[in-house]
């Protein structure tokens, strides 16, 4: 039974990370409607931005992760406008080989920089500090981790349920062209959900560092994973990223604790069944 | 109707004279590449191996559009069946290449009746996985497949019983360039049928194929066994011609990178898929010698300008240069 408790907790903690890092990504896949490949790297850039600022400057945890995360949130608008106006228009397939191209840009300016060792991230000793749940410690970091995936859902709820720009957001997911004809600035929503997103990848890529350890080929060693969550959860769907993430969650930590040796099998069998019997993902509407 | 029923047979046209000439440009290019570079027909050996990979890729994508990422699942299923039945069987050649595309297209038309059903964003996903589910297999599969390891040691007797593989490796181009040679004619033959006019306009509009009676799905899965088969030789000539076999040959760039190669030369051309790979193969290697660690800059960049600026590929280059400035005269 602890066994069991166990795999959740962790699960919980590795599933809220992929959803962290995720939902921005479906969020701007059911907007935009574009195949971005590249969304892990601003999981990287957060990652690494915080790896320079704790490591090389002497910041701390929370200062350096703030200020990784504003940096991106910044940059990540002008890539917008750049690059990523023009891929909106593409085909899925030059929509997958244009956000490839910017992944490997990334991937080659993070190694010139840093080199392609894996670049950890000096965190507070509290976040080593045992918790006491009963049946097991557990160590504050899973706690922090759980706790602002569970803040990250909250937030975005509010946001997307409850406020003018969720709204416009949610008209422009469901029809992008009614949207902008009845007036909304669907090209501004575009570029304020792409920062969201990015932002909300790097304090993912920086929380998550301990479980998927950042390096310069951190997005593409992980983009296979950030773009199931999206496809099980259905494109642009909040509610099914978390559940796809913390269900993926799960099931991988179930599957390496449990059955070692046909684990990853498991889970992408699953992922398949999943995905031939619910090609829109779990909550996805039919496109 | 009555203009496909003029169109002469798939088979005269693709001997014709008029469309033999690019295939004797590639044959005399292979020529001129054995005695030209004698010294790299290692690379030259891979290069070619890496056409029939992408030859598969092209009737897949280019012909039929179906845009999947795990193009490395029958590639890989190809290598070790090939690489497996050197070591225990046979170490015929033949047999291997036999087998490995047997390999390639059963595993095909495994995965290809859940893919075929599906599109987009899904579609990318699942044959992701198919690739992911084959490597973790590949990796636990000790007793038969080396894990991590991988296979090593295979060797292969003379082809024919003849042509032995020599240590500087001019049988084995020979021998790649003679199945690149078989592949592309297959090819030719394949999008010149009706069979591949029906693919190509499953490609334009797959509702419209179904409102006339076409058989899309079983259309599709057929072209994703071919293309298999293809694949999945490309991989045993690969195992046969490195004596290695390892779990990356699943990997997921391996897949990336065959896209990359056929969207570079020109999707839906047989001759953008020669043209793509040649290019992005050279400089792999060359930006690879100069500076190890960075070259993906270079890909990447390389990716960015043709998707951005020659959506066509580089085969469709000439035809832009032509309508640009033959416009301004």
């Amino acid at each position: 039974m602890s066994v069991l408790l166990s795999i959740l907790v962790d699960g919980v903690s590795y599933g809220m990370i992929l959803f962290m890092i995720s939902v921005g990504l479906s969020i701007t896949m059911g907007l935009m409607r574009v195949i971005n490949l590249a969304h892990g790297g601003f999981a990287l850039m957060g990652g690494a931005l915080a790896h320079v600022l704790t490591m090389s400057f002497g910041m701390s945890f929370l200062s350096a992760s703030m200020a990784a995360v504003l940096v991106v949130v910044i940059i990540a608008p002008p890539m917008e406008r750049v690059l990523y106006r023009h891929i909106y228009g593409f085909d899925e397939l030059g929509q997958v080989l244009a956000t490839v191209g910017i992944v490997f840009l990334i991937i080659a300016t993070v190694n010139v920089f840093l080199g392609s060792t894996i670049l950890p991230i000096r965190s507070p000793d509290l976040f080593a500090a045992p918790v006491d749940l009963g049946f097991r410690t557990l160590p504050f970091h899973r706690v922090v981790v759980i706790a602002a995936g569970i803040f990250v859902l909250a937030g975005l709820w509010l946001l997307i349920e409850k406020t003018r720009f969720g709204i416009y957001l949610r008209a422009a997911v469901d029809n992008k062209n009614a949207a902008g004809s009845l007036g909304i600035n669907t090209s501004r929503i575009y570029l304020i959900a792409f920062g969201l997103g990015a932002g909300l990848a790097a304090l993912g890529g920086i929380l998550g560092a301990e479980l998927l350890p950042i390096e310069a080929y951190y997005p593409l060693r992980y983009m296979v994973l950030f773009l199931i969550v999206v496809a099980v959860g259905g494109l642009g769907s909040v509610l099914g990223s978390f559940c796809a993430a913390l269900g993926l969650g799960v099931l991988d930590t179930f599957g390496r604790y449990m059955l070692p040796d046909v684990g990853t099998i498991f889970f992408f069998l699953a992922i398949i069944a999943v995905l031939a019997l619910r090609p829109n993902g779990l909550m996805g509407r039919a496109q | 109707m009555t203009e496909l029923a003029r169109r002469p047979s798939a088979l005269i046209r693709a001997f014709s004279v008029g469309s033999i000439w690019p295939m004797v440009i590639v044959v005399l290019a292979a020529c001129a590449a054995f005695f030209l570079f004698p010294y790299d027909l290692a690379l030259l050996t891979r290069i070619v191996i890496m056409m029939v990979f992408v030859l598969s890729f092209d009737l897949v994508l280019g012909y039929a559009g179906v845009a999947t990422l795990g193009h490395a699942a029958m590639y890989g299923c190809g290598a070790y069946a090939a690489g497996l039945v050197a070591l225990h069987i046979s170490s015929d050649p033949l047999v291997g290449l036999l087998v490995g595309a047997l390999a390639g297209a059963l595993i095909a038309w495994l995965s290809g009746l859940v893919l075929m059903r599906t599109n987009g964003m899904t579609l990318l996903m699942i044959s992701i996985a198919v690739a992911m589910v084959l490597q973790e297999a590949a990796s636990k599969a000790r007793w038969l497949t080396g894990g991590a390891d991988g296979l090593a040691g295979i060797t292969v007797s003379p082809i024919f019983g003849r042509f032995e593989f020599d240590f500087v490796g001019q049988v084995a181009f020979i021998y790649s360039v003679c199945i690149l040679f078989g592949v592309l004619l297959f090819c030719r033959l394949v999008v010149g049928s009706p069979f591949g006019l029906a693919l190509r306009g499953i490609k334009g509009s797959s509702s419209r194929m179904r409102a006339m009676g076409t058989p899309v799905y079983r259309r599709k899965v057929t072209v994703y066994v071919l293309a298999g088969a293809i694949a999945g030789m490309a991989g045993a000539l690969a195992a046969q011609v490195t004596g290695l076999v390892g779990i990356e040959v699943f990997n997921f760039s391996l897949s990336a990178d065959v896209m990359v190669m056929l969207i570079l030369g020109g999707a839906g051309r047989l001759y953008g898929a020669i043209i793509g790979t040649l290019i992005f193969m050279v400089v792999h290697h060359v930006a690879a010698s100069i500076d190890p660690f960075n070259w993906l800059f270079v890909i990447g960049a390389m990716l960015l300008i043709v998707v951005f600026a020659l959506p066509q590929g580089l085969i469709s280059l000439p035809d832009r240069l032509i309508r640009t400035f033959g416009r301004r005269d």
